[in-house]
């Protein structure tokens, strides 16, 4: 038995001698992946530490007691509201944003013209080459006190609303120019799913006389509801990373109660104050969260329905 | 036969049904909301920017340039830590494709083969930075600690390469390129070097423009590591000095100094329209002639999770 394994390694050994070429050309995305995700990985550890700069990760000492940092952050009032403004926007996202790109592909397919198809689809992705900064830019100037959006609204005699300040207005903002942003992107991929039925489905619920509707309802949706469910579930592994880039961009004084989220306070306390093993901590806590938020909906997704990342 | 198809075809085109005629409207003007909605503030911000800032203050909804105005665009052009921003901006979007090229294009067809000792574990360590991360100050420690903060090392290298990426560019090789290639090549003595460069490469020139297209354009929208892993002024990318301008009201200071308040107040308004044009204009021209590739590479991503 045991020769039988050394002989299994050398010969996995010799397989591998022979392809030493192919590892040459993993080399610089290997390095990338040690340097730039794995060793970072291995940093959080000081997220258990009282880490300072000069003594380096190891030469620091371990926080007394060890969760000293994670214990700290939970007991902020600030910590407690970034989670669940973290939570509450990423969860209206998933409800409200995803679906519409799978309805805009159903539609979109349904479109007659096959050059105005190609029109709208190049139109609905344009937002999407348009980076964070611009688009909270256009936000700023748009939904301004003396912007066209208030423009309209005071032309029809109500008051002016002040979108940018008032934290009720941010999640709408938040999501409305995400679903502005991504749509047509994300459509991309059920529009691809939607071509590659064959046309004989629909051939034969017309002859059934079936009407467009109910051929969209009962040929092309479960058609497609695989490559939704697979979108669905990548979308909800990254639950806790929502667009803190935008979230920060649209950050300002009166609107922090609820534009607060983890990784935007990660970064100020992190970066701005310098705590890094705080930041750490609170960092870690959003990774591993996530990190079982994707494990439970690939669990759930396969057992629902056969479908599964890994 | 394909005659008879065209002719079914052609009576279910002319017999629609009420319902249909409804649903077909219905979905029209659902269509054209969606392309007003998106292309109109686009629009929009073209107007303004060359119209007469009081016009445009006043909140009045436009559809072409009212009063002409260009002081906004004379002071934008001239402005020159914008033009240094934007100088930056190209030089780190070109290098940072390079170098994302360079790191995800062979790596890919590697892991696409099958004949790769430990594939599954090598893609495994790939698809794993995807899902979790040491977060965003170990990511910075590391960063100092490499020397590489403050220099375009620090935009480049840390995105060089997407796990997301390397899966589109592996499915691509593994449908795109036959399996006879390879054992026929072999058989003529062609090395795994020599069949990557001269034969692979050449046969993917679909899957290197999908990947320079996706990397450029995260690379010239790059904001928050700049401002993480940047110091230095004359270094920031056009996104970090597009939101001091615009966002932090940092506009009303680039007037010349001897302009009046009034003049200083009236352009400030116009030249946020001016700067976001300017820095939007470059990807939203482009765009249209290589949004195939685009699609076609979330098409290729999507064969395999």
């Amino acid at each position: 038995m045991k020769q039988k394994k050394s002989g299994m390694f050398k010969y996995y050994l010799k397989e591998a001698a022979k392809c030493w070429q192919l590892y040459v050309l993993l080399i610089p995305a290997l390095l990338w992946a040690i340097i730039f995700a794995y060793y970072p990985m291995y940093g959080v550890i000081i997220a258990f530490k009282d880490y300072k700069i000069r003594q380096g990760i190891l030469g620091s000492p371990w926080a007394s007691p060890l969760f000293k940092y994670f214990t700290e952050f939970f007991s902020t009032s600030i910590a407690v509201n970034a989670i669940k403004n973290t939570i509450v926007i990423s969860l209206e996202s998933l409800v409200i944003a995803f679906p519409i790109p799978v309805i805009f592909a159903l539609l979109l397919n349904q479109v007659r013209s096959k050059r105005a198809t190609k029109a709208i689809q190049t139109i609905s992705y344009a937002p999407y080459f348009m980076s964070n900064v611009v688009v909270v830019s256009l936000i700023s100037v748009f939904f301004s006190a003396n912007g066209v959006v208030n423009g309209i609204i005071t032309s029809t005699g109500n008051k002016e609303v002040l979108f940018t300040s008032v934290p009720e207005w941010f999640r709408t903002l938040f999501i409305g120019t995400n679903i502005w942003q991504t749509m047509g992107f994300n459509a991309v991929i059920f529009i691809a799913a939607l071509t590659a039925i064959s046309p004989d489905y629909y051939e034969a619920a017309t002859i059934d006389g079936a009407s467009r509707f109910q051929r969209v309802l009962y040929i092309d949706v479960p058609m497609i509801m695989p490559t939704v469910i697979l979108m669905l579930i990548l979308q909800v592994g990254n639950i806790m990373n929502v667009g803190y880039e935008k979230a920060y961009l649209m950050q300002n004084g009166s609107n922090t109660i609820v534009s607060e989220l983890i990784s935007t306070y990660v970064y100020k306390v992190g970066l701005q104050t310098a705590q890094y093993s705080f930041a750490t901590a609170v960092g870690l806590f959003n990774s591993v969260a996530n990190f079982i938020i994707l494990v439970i909906a690939n669990k759930v997704a396969k057992k629902v329905s056969d479908i599964s990342i890994f | 036969m394909s005659k008879n198809k065209d002719v079914a075809v052609h009576k279910t085109k002319m017999k629609l049904s009420t319902g249909d005629k409804i649903f077909n409207t219905v979905n029209i003007l659902i269509m054209a909301f969606i392309c007003i909605v998106i292309v109109y503030p686009l629009y929009y911000v073209v107007i303004a920017s060359m119209t007469d800032p009081v016009i445009v203050n006043s909140g009045r909804v436009l559809f072409y340039p009212v009063k002409p105005y260009f002081e906004g665009y004379k002071t934008t052009l001239s402005y020159m830590p914008l033009w240094t921003s934007y100088k930056n901006t190209i030089v780190y979007t070109l290098v940072g494709t390079l170098v994302s090229l360079v790191a995800t294009i062979p790596a890919g067809y590697a892991l696409s083969r099958k004949d790769l000792v430990g594939r599954r574990g090598l893609i495994f360590v790939f698809t794993f930075t995807m899902f979790f991360s040491g977060g965003i100050i170990p990511l910075y420690l590391t960063i100092r600690n490499l020397g590489i903060y403050n220099s375009i090392w620090a935009m480049v290298l840390p995105v060089a390469v997407s796990a997301y990426n390397l899966i589109v560019c592996r499915s691509f090789f593994e449908s795109g390129i036959p399996d006879e290639l390879l054992e026929a090549s072999k058989v003529d003595g062609c090395s795994d070097f020599g069949f990557f460069f001269k034969i692979a490469i050449p046969l993917s020139s679909t899957i290197i423009a999908v990947m320079a297209l996706f990397y450029a354009t995260a690379m010239w929208n790059q904001f928050f590591n700049a401002l993480m892993y940047l110091q230095d002024d004359s270094r920031m990318p056009l996104q970090v000095v597009l939101r001091n301008l615009v966002l932090m009201n940092q506009a009303n200071q680039m007037g010349s100094s001897g302009d009046a308040m009034i003049t200083k107040q009236k352009l400030a308004e116009q030249l946020k329209y001016c700067i976001v044009v300017v820095s939007a204009a470059p990807l939203l021209m482009v765009y249209p002639f290589v949004q195939k590739y685009f699609a076609k590479g979330v098409t290729i991503g999507a064969v395999k999770g």
